[in-house]
């Protein structure tokens, strides 16, 4: 009977930043991962200063030096800092894996919310998306790189497109759901246009989704360029990343096995740190996955 | 005195055991062999909660923190899982409020009843089959060797809801829980539910608990009420005694909130202008083509309606009769497969998007469920003002009058700085309601705009609906499957079935003198139809 007596509820409901404060904070898993993560990120960002050694300048005299005071991983076929090559090589890779997740998640937002709004676009968009699908993402890479040449901007554009399509039928997935909300009809029936339909009330239902889908490319990407470099396919030699040291070292594993080692570690703690961080997110956004059973 | 079936004392059930926190609180209720007890109240009552404490099916963090529950002399409530598990088949089942989820999809229903036998019984495989086709036959429903072979979605859902009752019912449990199972069911459909829970009741002797918020299914099947608010009981007396003299001032404004089926006395005939005239609406889905046959579905077949300035035209039908095709055709959410629409002399039914714009203004629309109407990213005075602004509004002159119209529906104008989830439902529809008249419509169309509330509430809203309208002369467009709320807003009535208008004409006329069978038909299912629950008495002693 207290219909119009106002009684609001104080708590607002929590925003998405604090959901995410409580990702991390929600098992120690988590937070040691994170904390792996931001020292393999500030070491990447801070690279140039905090090198013991220049990580390019050849040293014959020192090739293949086992770990010591002044080498701390030892030195590579060329001489160079092993331990200075991974720091500097984290930039490469991480700005790679970073710019990857942005420019997939943002194309694929672009187009999934025409394929999931627009009617008639939808149909001819998902066709093309099915069929790069059907091509694995590495051999589309090595197409990519192997048609225009291998450098930053190449190698970004053959890691990024193949993850596009996952985002667009994400994205698409979501918006389908969402345009039949009554308030998505309210707003067509104010005569709102579509591009304030999908800014408004569409847009923000994908957010929670496509942060998490963002940490996974992030961790392919850098898996991807990884791989290409090591086929030979990747940035240029030249330029230290995780995947070319390891190409490099290949061939004189069985005299300083943590060429292979060293990187290979790094890489894979990135990697496992990014996903372990993208579950938490994931189950912190997704009410779905939370846990509340009841005891039978 | 024989023992009773079901024994509550002082049950309180609380969240995360805290005191402060109780959502049921203290109750008392004892339930006789044979007897049909109601347990009523509105959303957040506690009866629900109370249902399953009885079960032993609630969820973690909601425990009983103080009474006892005694179910034929045995205490549920500190009784271990693997003894619950045994007492939930034999002694007391439960039916649910959508029988399509609550039916496992992928398995046969005839398999669902028997393994309930074959995991609380040692009959045979032959034995149980045979019981299986008893139960079912029981229960009412057509042949049942090929239903007993068919899937749940094969199923409409009313024989859904028979096959849980005969599933509920096979190991014949002395007491059967029933919460809301007849609210997601048609009224013709509801009507035979309900006088089926009643003949199993007298041939079993089963005791029913039966949990619902409507008044009318009380007074149609309950032996004894318990009314509940907000975790309180109310009161408690025999169905009789409750709906002649409540106790308690909640339990007379509940009655008094029950919509009327005799339509509310006609106004004067109106010569006002039409601002809404429909002709020859028809809309046609086609299914399948290309390389399959294709399926046509007519959801609504030349729909003819004219609404003046001020008057209120209702369309009532069951779900799948069309109202709701109607009403998004008229918005042009879909658009019609061929017919005219005309809002204030101009046909929009064909206006492509850019054109439509315009007239957009002239029609609003209230839709059914307050909890999605409303974006619940922004705060509601942006939701309101979102219309005026795509019509060139300045921004403080659309938020000033969105104020305003906070006020006009009863809620504070500070309300336009608040999120939708800092309100209730019905304080939601209200704000809904608000959104639609912040575009000074002539044609406000609700599609069961009130259904999803609390009768108080939903009394409150149609007040509120029909003051706006003679204040503001809006034309309203009402969709309803309830001809009590319809026998209450409406001038004139327009019955659906199949897609096509059966009936039309003044609501007096319609609800209290219908000329279809289906109409007829209608009316004699609506549940409590012979009590006058405003005035306290049968409407045979007026």
């Amino acid at each position: 009977m207290s219909d119009t007596s106002l009684v609001f509820s104080r708590d607002a409901r929590p925003s998405i930043w604090r959901k995410l404060r409580e990702a991390l904070t929600s098992s120690p898993v988590v937070l040691v991962a994170a904390l792996v993560l931001a020292v393999i990120v500030l070491a990447a960002l801070l690279a140039p200063w905090v090198v013991p050694h220049d990580p390019t300048r050849l040293t014959p005299s020192l090739r293949l030096r086992p770990p010591d005071g002044t080498f701390w991983l030892g030195t590579d076929a060329y001489g160079r800092d092993l331990f200075s090559r991974i720091v500097m090589g984290g930039r490469m890779s991480l700005a790679i894996g970073v710019s990857a997740a942005v420019v997939a998640v943002a194309a694929g937002m672009a187009l999934g919310l025409m394929a999931g709004y627009v009617r008639w676009l939808d149909a001819v968009l998902m066709r093309f998306v099915d069929g790069l699908m059907a091509i694995p993402n590495i051999l589309l890479a090595i197409a990519i790189v192997a048609l225009w040449g291998a450098g930053f901007w190449t190698v970004l554009i053959a890691i990024t497109l193949p993850e596009v399509p996952r985002v667009v039928r994400l994205v698409r997935s979501v918006v389908l759901s969402a345009r039949e909300e009554p308030y998505v009809e309210a707003a067509i029936a104010a005569g709102s246009s579509t591009w304030l339909i999908m800014r408004r009330h569409l847009l923000p239902n994908t957010i929670a989704p496509l942060i998490v889908q963002g940490t996974y490319i992030c961790a392919s990407a850098i898996l991807v360029e990884a791989i290409l470099s090591f086929l030979g396919a990747g940035i240029n030699p030249e330029t230290p990343t995780w995947g070319n040291i390891m190409a490099e070292g290949r061939l004189f594993f069985q005299i300083n096995p943590g060429i292979i080692l060293w990187p290979g570690l790094v890489v894979s703690l990135t990697i496992l740190a990014i996903n372990l961080l993208g579950d938490a997110v994931r189950d912190a956004l997704d009410p779905r996955m939370a846990k509340r059973g009841i005891d039978r | 005195m024989t023992q009773p079936v079901l024994d509550i004392r002082g049950l309180r059930i609380a969240l995360d055991g805290r005191e402060d926190q109780q959502l049921v609180k203290g109750l008392d209720m004892t339930i006789q062999p044979g007897e049909t007890m109601c347990l009523v109240g509105e959303s957040g009552s506690g009866k629900s909660l109370s249902a399953l404490a009885v079960m032993g099916l609630l969820p973690k963090v909601l425990q009983p923190i103080a009474g006892q529950v005694v179910l034929q002399g045995q205490d549920i409530l500190h009784a271990p899982a693997s003894r619950l598990r045994k007492l939930r088949a034999n002694a007391m089942s439960m039916i649910f409020q959508e029988p399509m989820t609550a039916l496992n999809p992928v398995v046969r229903v005839g398999r669902q009843i028997d393994e309930v036998l074959e995991f609380h019984s040692r009959l045979g495989a032959n034995e149980r089959k045979r019981r299986v086709l008893e139960m079912m036959e029981a229960v009412h429903l057509p042949d049942i060797e090929r239903l007993y072979r068919s899937f749940p979605h094969q199923l409409s859902g009313g024989q859904r809801q028979r096959i849980m009752i005969a599933m509920a019912l096979i190991l014949r449990p002395q007491l059967l829980i029933a919460d809301e199972p007849t609210t997601a069911l048609d009224v013709t459909t509801q009507a035979q539910i309900l006088s089926l829970i009643r003949e199993l009741r007298e041939k079993q002797g089963t005791a029913v608990l039966f949990i619902t918020h409507d008044m009318g299914v009380v007074a149609d099947i309950a032996d004894n009420v318990t009314v509940l608010k907000l975790g309180e009981v109310m009161e408690a007396q025999p169905t009789e005694a409750l709906l002649r003299q409540p106790r308690t001032d909640y339990t007379r404004e509940l009655l008094q909130a029950v919509p009327s089926h005799v339509p509310r006395p006609p106004r004067a005939d109106s010569e006002a202008p039409v601002v809404l005239r429909a002709q020859g609406l028809n809309k046609t889905y086609v299914d399948g083509g290309w390389l399959r046959k294709t399926r046509q579905t007519m959801a609504a077949r030349d729909v003819a309606l004219s609404l003046r300035k001020g008057r209120t035209l209702g369309i009532v039908g069951e779900s799948g009769s069309g109202k709701s095709t109607v009403a998004r055709c008229i918005m042009r959410l879909i658009d019609p497969t061929s017919g005219v629409i005309e809002i204030g002399g101009t046909d929009i039914a064909t206006l492509p998007r850019s054109q439509l714009k315009p007239h957009r203004r002239k029609f609003q629309i209230v839709f059914q469920d307050p909890m999605r109407s409303l974006n619940p990213r922004i705060e509601v005075g942006e939701s309101i003002i979102e219309g005026p602004l795509n019509f060139g509004v300045p921004r403080d002159r659309a938020m000033a009058r969105a104020r305003e119209l906070m006020g006009l529906v009863g809620l504070p104008s500070s309300a336009v700085d608040r999120f939708p989830h800092q309100f209730s439902g019905g304080q939601r529809q209200r704000i809904a309601i608000a959104r639609a008249l912040a575009m000074d419509p002539e044609v406000l169309v609700a599609d069961e705009a009130v259904s999803a509330l609390d009768v108080s509430v939903q009394a409150q809203v149609l007040r509120l609906m029909a003051d706006l309208q003679e204040r503001l002369g809006l034309g309203i467009l009402f969709i309803t499957h309830d001809l009590g709320v319809a026998a209450q807003i409406c001038d004139e009535v327009m019955v659906m079935q199949h897609g096509a208008v059966v009936e039309h004409g003044p609501a007096g006329q319609v609800l209290a003198a219908p000329q279809h069978p289906y109409t007829r038909a209608l009316i004699e299912a609506a549940p409590g139809r012979h009590w006058d629950f405003a005035n306290f008495r049968p409407f045979a002693e007026a």
